[in-house]
């Protein structure tokens, strides 16, 4: 299967990434082969074969509502590129939350 | 003639002690920024999610009270989008298998017409990181300094987070006012959140068309909605709410009637609460590919297993608003329309059921209690109960001991029970005393008889003395 160009921005956007007129070529060509691969799967009978979604096999694994210890502020921050009074910062994002 | 189609998202966030998927205190308001974090709930990369008990429980409460169905199998997904308040680059939320599904709810309006609301599903996921637009670029700084950021708290991030969409059930702004409203006294009922509006404990977004009345082209019975829908979102009140669905209402009728359907599109719009109208925040079709799918690092959940017992939270659930003000009717006799007001909040109910308690030891009828407290808009949070009572005593607020009035009153159900009276009559024996004494049951009906002619105020005790006085002569 042979992605489209127009393919290949829409998925890009949809992760965030920017590509290069280069960059999205090679993409296109290196996703297809991907999905080439990927495909070997439609040749495995799975009639009578219900879907799953989870392979451990556990169940209603869950937690008492109990409060643990967090990170420090500055731990929390320390890898972050940019701070600013306690906040993490990026770019301006306009729309109101 | 133009129909609204309007249906309700509401997002509610659990008051949990801690968050849906970690350890961190969920307690995030007024905190200092990012003290509430972990590698979870900051989206770290190979850190692990583990699903909170009573967040699930509280989900499942919610769904019970709208008279869903708990799903037999239900599994966390992803919800895949770019937005600086996920840090993972996606939202732990439920789509295709939602926790509980397919209930109903009915709303009263203020006339007390019901309407039944159909719940499409409530389910459970996270809320996200909160953002702060233009950090410390207040004004005075403004020269100096005015970069665009954005600053981003994830104190909040990974608080649990309850959604719960309707059929587009609604046909017009009242309607969203009476449900929202409901739901919120449900969620505090509950105990699951405080469900305040301002602080953003509880969302509204809502979903508006209008469609042709006629044209069945577009028919809601048959499933087949107008070809866009406007989402209205972050509104923070009711009020707003209102305003911003009857805009939206006014507008898309008016470019309908203009022939201008083709700008009616599929976007998000908000609130100017200054000019008073709806305004584009974006529009949808790009927005809205979340490419879901099962979590893998979440395992499933089978609602109706044991390890669940659903049976346990359905006897754990607490009477809900509705059960106890036909409580208040049936077995305390008050108006409907006193047992609403009483029953509106839950720690209200319970004050005014030990103030009934209390009012029976001192023969005061619940009734009469209840149209006190209503008609004098007695503050029963913050006033002591036995002090209630006896201000009632000392003023016989609302109690009748005018001995003219009830002697009249008397005499009316005297002769409107001539053969009761007679029998009575009959029934009276010499007691020693002036009075001569007759059968106790005869004359309490006749008491009984006065108290509903005074809708239940009048002062028992005089009543007796006065019957005794003109019939037992």
């Amino acid at each position: 299967m042979k992605l489209t160009k127009d393919q290949v921005k829409k998925v890009a956007k949809l992760a965030n990434l920017p590509l290069s007129e280069a960059e999205e070529e090679e993409s296109a060509e290196q996703l297809s082969k991907i999905l080439d691969y990927i495909d070997q799967l439609e040749k495995v009978d799975t009639r009578g074969v219900e879907p799953t979604y989870n392979v451990t096999g556990n169940e209603n694994v869950m937690r008492e509502d109990e409060i643990g210890e967090s990170l420090s502020a500055e731990d929390a921050l320390k890898n972050a590129s940019k701070t600013k009074d306690g906040f993490f910062v990026t770019k301006g994002v306009f729309e109101s939350e | 003639m133009y129909k609204p189609v309007i249906g309700l998202e509401v997002h509610v966030e659990l008051n949990t002690k801690s968050k849906m998927f970690c350890n961190c205190s969920a307690d995030y308001f007024g905190k200092k920024p990012n003290t509430h974090t972990c590698p979870v709930c900051l989206g770290l990369p190979g850190a692990l999610p583990f699903i909170n008990k009573q967040a699930i429980e509280g989900c499942l409460k919610i769904g019970l009270a709208l008279n869903c169905t708990p799903a037999e199998e239900s599994l966390f997904e992803r919800k895949n989008y770019f937005y600086p308040d996920l840090a993972k680059g996606f939202q732990t939320s439920q789509y295709r298998w939602p926790l509980s599904v397919k209930g109903w709810i009915d709303i009263e309006d203020k006339s007390g017409e019901k309407k039944r609301i159909r719940i499409n599903r409530a389910h459970q996921e996270e809320d996200t990181a909160k953002l702060m637009h233009q950090l410390g670029n207040s004004k005075t700084q403004e020269t100096s300094n005015n970069e665009n950021i954005t600053g981003i708290d994830f104190n909040r991030s990974g608080v649990p987070l309850v959604e719960i969409v309707t059929e587009p059930d609604f046909t017009d702004s009242s309607q969203i006012r009476d449900y929202a409203k409901k739901l919120q006294q449900i969620f505090r009922y509950l105990g699951v959140s405080n469900a305040d509006m301002e602080r953003g404990d509880m969302r509204l977004e809502a979903n508006v068309s209008v469609r042709e009345v006629g044209n069945e082209k577009w028919d809601v019975r048959t499933g087949k909605l107008p070809p866009y829908r406007v989402e209205l979102k972050n509104i923070n009140s009711f009020r707003f709410m209102v305003a911003a669905v009857e805009y939206e209402i006014k507008r898309q009728i008016e470019l309908l009637e203009a022939g201008r359907d083709d700008e009616l599109r599929q976007e998000t719009r908000g609130w100017d609460e200054n000019k008073k109208i709806t305004y584009v925040q974006r529009s949808k079709e790009e927005a809205h590919d979340y490419r879901y799918f099962p979590e893998p690092d979440l395992p499933e959940f089978r609602v109706q297993s044991s390890e669940f017992r659903i049976d346990d939270i359905k006897k754990g659930m607490p009477e809900l608003p509705w059960m106890k003000a036909e409580r208040f009717v049936k077995e305390l006799g008050l108006k409907i329309s006193d047992a609403k007001i009483l029953t509106e909040e839950t720690e209200l109910a319970d004050i005014f059921e030990k103030l009934v308690k209390i009012g029976r030891e001192k023969e005061i009828e619940p009734k009469v209690l209840a149209n006190y407290v209503v008609n004098q808009k007695i503050d029963l949070l913050n006033k002591d109960p036995n002090q209630i009572i006896d201000d009632i005593k000392s003023k016989s607020v609302g109690i009748i001991s005018d001995e003219e009035e009830l002697d009249k009153v008397c005499r009316e159900v005297i002769d409107e029970n001539g053969g009761l009276v007679q029998f009575y009559k009959r029934s009276l024996i010499p007691s020693g005393d002036e009075i001569k004494k007759g059968n106790p049951n005869m004359l309490n009906v006749l008491i009984g008889g006065v108290m509903r002619k005074t809708q239940g105020k009048a002062n028992a005790g005089l009543v007796r003395k006065i019957l005794e006085k003109l019939l037992n002569g």
